[in-house]
């Protein structure tokens, strides 16, 4: 028998995981085609706000990449749209094709409200729902200066701190008299509201807005209080509409969604509706964790699996926006029978509320501190009746709550909201399977794969359910002083907008406040890399090598090793090294490793006075950064040279010169693959041929020699430049400090990072960032002797 | 008792070393996150590392060239490793930092 056809309108978080779903229960049952219209394969759309917020790349919110559809034999069809069900046919109409189905899915998901006020549609009015709206509104950011919000929601806040992000002037515009005025109290929005007011944001409060002026662009916006302001972007966050024309057109019932009953059908029994889309009992939700049991629903009942039917979701609300932790669930206005119960800690603005019917917990505000949100959310869904004791016991873990224990946690609280996934369901994936990262109990349960709030908690369940293998088995903490893992640290310092090594390891937790020798370069590394433009550098946590900038030698001298591009020099600079090595008595003058000459042996109070009378630059011998771009003479003298390997090893050589990685880089460029200067074993190795450029990556010939990979042929120069940025940027991004290039490729996947760093938009976007992190750096040898400030480290007192 | 003036307290940048030579001998001069001062003697008991130059956490410090802990306090290397280094007492009296030696 032919299977059925399976065809989803909708290529979003809820079709896709309702898709999901059903291939876990009976993965050969359907023939599926999905038909999206936008040009991307499903994404989490929660994250946009983090890309906005600059702490995600597009490529990191894909949640089903084009090999997922593949494998699962899924025909999908992006950059298409539907237009058209005939039901009579069974026969849906897209931009493109028709396609006939057994049973159609609609998740089509919703739209922003465009406010239908004049100037609606002049350039540079926005939604926020898409990548492409995402994309648009950092394009502006780039070009223009003002932003202004119009909603002061979740949605709207989010994109409001993005823009903030984004370095833009922004004003959210309210109509209610508080933030937030559905999931929040009037106490919680005015605390919200003054947080982010700290953080540079502006509001216009109560004001209507009644008309969006600009000629072909927007200029302004008026009020209906008559009053105006001037700005470049407006972007709407008012809410929004749910997708259901099609579903009109075919004569299926609507009300604010596609109504559907408790199996998701819709009143046509070959068509179904889930997601955003869909209302179900009045409702059409807007979070995906409602939708996420839809999907589950919708999935049993396809798969011809008894099931009890949807019955409605209760849901909670939490704000993605750094430094304004809060939580609200369920009813929070007080009536007559419902009655608020508040906490305020002013000092250090904690507040919460929770509210009661007939002894019942029915809804919660938290402000400041969260950590209790689910707690109590799982009581609320629970609908039991309160003793007094317990009664108590909610209101004072106020305070006490930092260290909500898991050991405590009953088994089916719910730990990821988003997904449904409970403490239990999580202890069980972890000893079934043998699971020792967040990672791989997300890839498993789900669990931390749509708003990422809980991973803090999915971690301290795995170390309790592990107790000491999870020392062994997990990645454990940086040293000893903390637990986390270099990820966590990434993850934590971006999410919390950690500014200093100390803030880290104070909010962290940090068991010692002041570091180590191993965490502290580690977080001054990291640090650098997240804020490049903003993080001050802590002389203090640099290895004495990159504090003083010269390599310390075993008897407490110093090296010195000038920067002479692609191993070339001159007969003035030949001069200036050996006047000042038979000056300061310089004990050995060598060629090093990397083709620099080197004196070593110079005391530490002579480094700046030599590095004067040289005047030549640090050749960097001594850091985590690039040392040396060891270069043959190539074509320029060698008749077997194919290219300028000089030439192209000095153009190298000089854009990276300053840039700090996770470990020591070294480069390497040979005229032919004779390799003369063993491009093989170098982190970036080119090897000149006929035709262009191969390069290599990967390469180490330290403690653990490891032969360098083929990337890819190029055929000019400035692709081997623009794909080393991008390499380089990658490897600051996702290394661990102290890992070199070999094992952090092994680690990472050579496919993986040649699909990062060759794919043109993630190589445009990573030579970008990295060119702002370099922006600015200069040689540390001058640097020093134009600042006596600096030059005191080099100090010796004599008493 | 004798009191030996040996730096500028301003002139110290928190948990970076200064090296100070009194009468041949090498002091490692440090200021901790408090303002207050330590000196020891500039030589890890291992191989001879310049103190100064370690990285200064708490009341430690970590040798530059092989990681020793060595307390600043008491002079003592954290186990597993071992040896002890001799500690200076100093006081600081209007922004200057004095060297207390026995006559
Ligand atoms: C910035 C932002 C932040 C958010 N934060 C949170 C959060 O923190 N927590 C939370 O729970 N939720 C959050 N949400 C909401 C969440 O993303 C949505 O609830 C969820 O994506 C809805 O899933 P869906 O599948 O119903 O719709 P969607 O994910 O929107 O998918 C629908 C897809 O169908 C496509 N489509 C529509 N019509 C057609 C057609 N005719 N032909 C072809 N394709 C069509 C659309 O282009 C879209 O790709 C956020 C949303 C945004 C935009
Ligand atoms: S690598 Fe090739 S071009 Fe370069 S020196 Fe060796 S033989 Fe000549
Ligand atoms: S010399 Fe100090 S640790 Fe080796």
């Amino acid at each position: 028998m032919p299977k059925q056809k399976l065809l989803m309108i909708g290529n979003g978080m809820a079709g896709v995981r309702t898709i999901e779903e059903i291939l876990d229960r009976d993965p050969e049952k359907y023939d599926i085609t999905i038909i999206g219209d936008e040009p991307h394969p499903n994404y989490n759309r929660i994250m946009l706000s983090n890309i906005l917020q600059n702490k995600m790349t597009p490529s990191e919110i894909i949640l089903n990449d084009e090999t997922w559809y593949a494998s699962n034999n899924i025909t999908l069809h992006t950059d298409e749209k539907a237009i058209l069900i005939d039901r009579h046919t069974n026969t849906v109409t897209t931009t493109k094709r028709n396609i006939s189905y057994d049973k159609l899915i609609l998740a089509t998901g919703s739209r922003a409200f465009i406010l239908p006020i004049p100037g609606a549609d002049l350039e540079g009015v926005l939604g926020f729902r898409t990548i492409a709206d995402t994309e648009k509104m950092i394009e502006t950011s780039k070009k223009y200066e003002r932003a202004t919000v119009i909603g002061g929601g979740l949605l709207g806040l989010e994109a409001a701190r993005g823009l903030l992000d984004q370095g833009m002037d922004v004003t959210v515009i309210h109509l209610a008299d508080w933030l937030m005025e559905t999931q929040l109290d009037a106490k919680a929005g005015e605390l919200l509201k003054a947080d982010l007011e700290k953080q540079g944001m502006k509001f216009l409060m109560q004001k209507a807005t009644a008309k969006i002026i600009g000629k072909s662009r927007v200029t302004g916006l008026a009020f209906k209080d008559g009053t105006q302001i001037e700005t470049d972007l407006v972007v709407m966050a008012i809410g929004i509409k749910p997708e259901i024309e099609l579903a009109q057109h075919a004569n299926l019932p609507t009300g604010r969604g596609i109504v559907v009953d408790d199996f998701l059908n819709t009143a046509d029994p070959d068509i179904f509706a889930v997601g955003e889309c869909a209302e179900h009992n009045g409702i059409a939700y807007g979070l995906v964790a409602p939708l996420y049991e839809q999907g589950k629903v919708l999935a049993d009942h396809l798969c011809g699996i008894e099931n009890k039917g949807y019955r409605g979701s209760k849901m909670f609300t939490q704000l993605k926006v750094s430094g304004c932790d809060l939580f609200s669930a369920g009813d929070i206005k007080e009536t007559a029978d419902i009655k608020g119960v508040t906490i305020f800690n002013s000092i250090e603005n904690k507040y919460k509320k929770i509210f009661m019917r007939d002894e019942k917990l029915v809804g919660v505000v938290l402000y400041g501190d969260t950590t209790e949100g689910n707690r109590l959310y799982n009581l609320l869904k629970k609908e039991e009746e309160l003793t007094d004791f317990t009664l108590v016991s909610l209101l004072h873990k106020s305070g006490e709550s930092e260290n909500v224990s898991v050991a405590e946690m009953p088994d089916d609280e719910s730990v990821c909201g988003c997904n449904g996934v409970t403490k239990g369901d999580i202890t069980r994936a972890i000893t079934d399977k043998g699971l020792t990262t967040i990672g791989e109990v997300t890839a498993h349960t789900k669990a931390g794969g749509s708003c990422g709030k809980c991973k803090p908690i999915i971690g301290d369940i795995l170390e309790h359910t592990l107790g000491d293998d999870f020392v062994s088995a997990a990645p454990a903490g940086i040293c000893g002083c903390t637990d986390l893992t270099r990820d966590q640290l990434i993850i934590q310092i971006r999410a919390k907008q950690l500014q200093t090594a100390k803030e880290v390891r104070h909010v962290l937790a940090f068991r010692n406040p002041e570091g180590c020798s191993k965490c502290r370069p580690a977080l001054n590394y990291y640090l650098n890399m997240i804020w490049p433009q903003t993080h001050a550098d802590e002389p203090e946590s640099r290895y004495v090598n990159e504090r003083l900038h010269a390599n310390i030698q075993n008897d407490g001298t110093y090296s010195v090793i000038p920067r002479m591009y692609a191993g070339q020099t001159d007969p003035q600079q030949l001069i200036k090294i050996a006047k000042v090595a038979e000056k300061y008595n310089v004990p050995l003058l060598k060629l090093t490793g990397g083709q620099r000459i080197g004196l070593y042996g110079v005391k530490k109070e002579d480094l700046p006075k030599i590095w004067e009378e040289l005047d030549m630059r640090s050749g960097f011998a001594y850091g985590k950064t690039l040392r040396t771009v060891k270069s043959c003479v190539g074509s320029k003298f060698c008749r077997f040279g194919t290219q300028d390997a000089l030439a192209l090893g000095e153009a190298l050589e000089r854009q990276f010169e300053f840039v700090d990685t996770p470990h020591k880089f070294k480069m390497g460029v040979s005229g032919c693959p004779r390799s003369c200067v063993e491009s093989g074993v170098k982190d970036y190795g080119i090897i000149c041929v006929e035709n262009g450029y191969q390069i290599y990556i990967g390469g180490n010939g330290g403690t653990e020699v490891k032969e360098a990979q083929l990337l890819t042929t190029v055929a000019t120069e400035q692709e081997v430049l623009d794909i080393c940025s991008a390499f380089v940027q990658y490897y600051r991004e996702t290394g661990v400090y102290m890992e070199r290039t070999a094992p952090w490729l092994e680690r990472m996947g050579m496919e993986h990072v040649r699909e990062i760093i060759l794919d043109p938009t993630e190589q445009a976007k990573l030579k970008d960032t990295l060119a702002e992190a370099l922006a600015g750096r200069d040689d540390p040898w001058k640097q020093v002797l134009e600042d006596e400030e600096k030059q005191k480290l080099y100090h010796v007192e004599r008493v | 008792m004798e009191k030996k003036y040996i730096a500028d307290l301003e002139n110290l940048t928190p948990l970076i070393g200064r090296e100070i030579i009194m009468d041949g001998t090498t002091i490692a001069l440090f200021r901790l996150t408090d303002d207050s001062v330590k000196a020891i003697e500039n030589r890890c008991p291992h191989k001879n590392g310049p103190l100064a130059e370690g990285t200064v956490s708490g009341t430690n410090v970590f040798c530059p060239l092989h990681d020793y802990k060595i307390s600043l306090e008491t002079g003592v290397v954290a186990a597993p490793d071992e040896g002890c280094v001799k500690t200076y007492e100093t006081v600081i009296e209007n922004g200057k930092i004095y060297l207390v030696t026995a006559l």
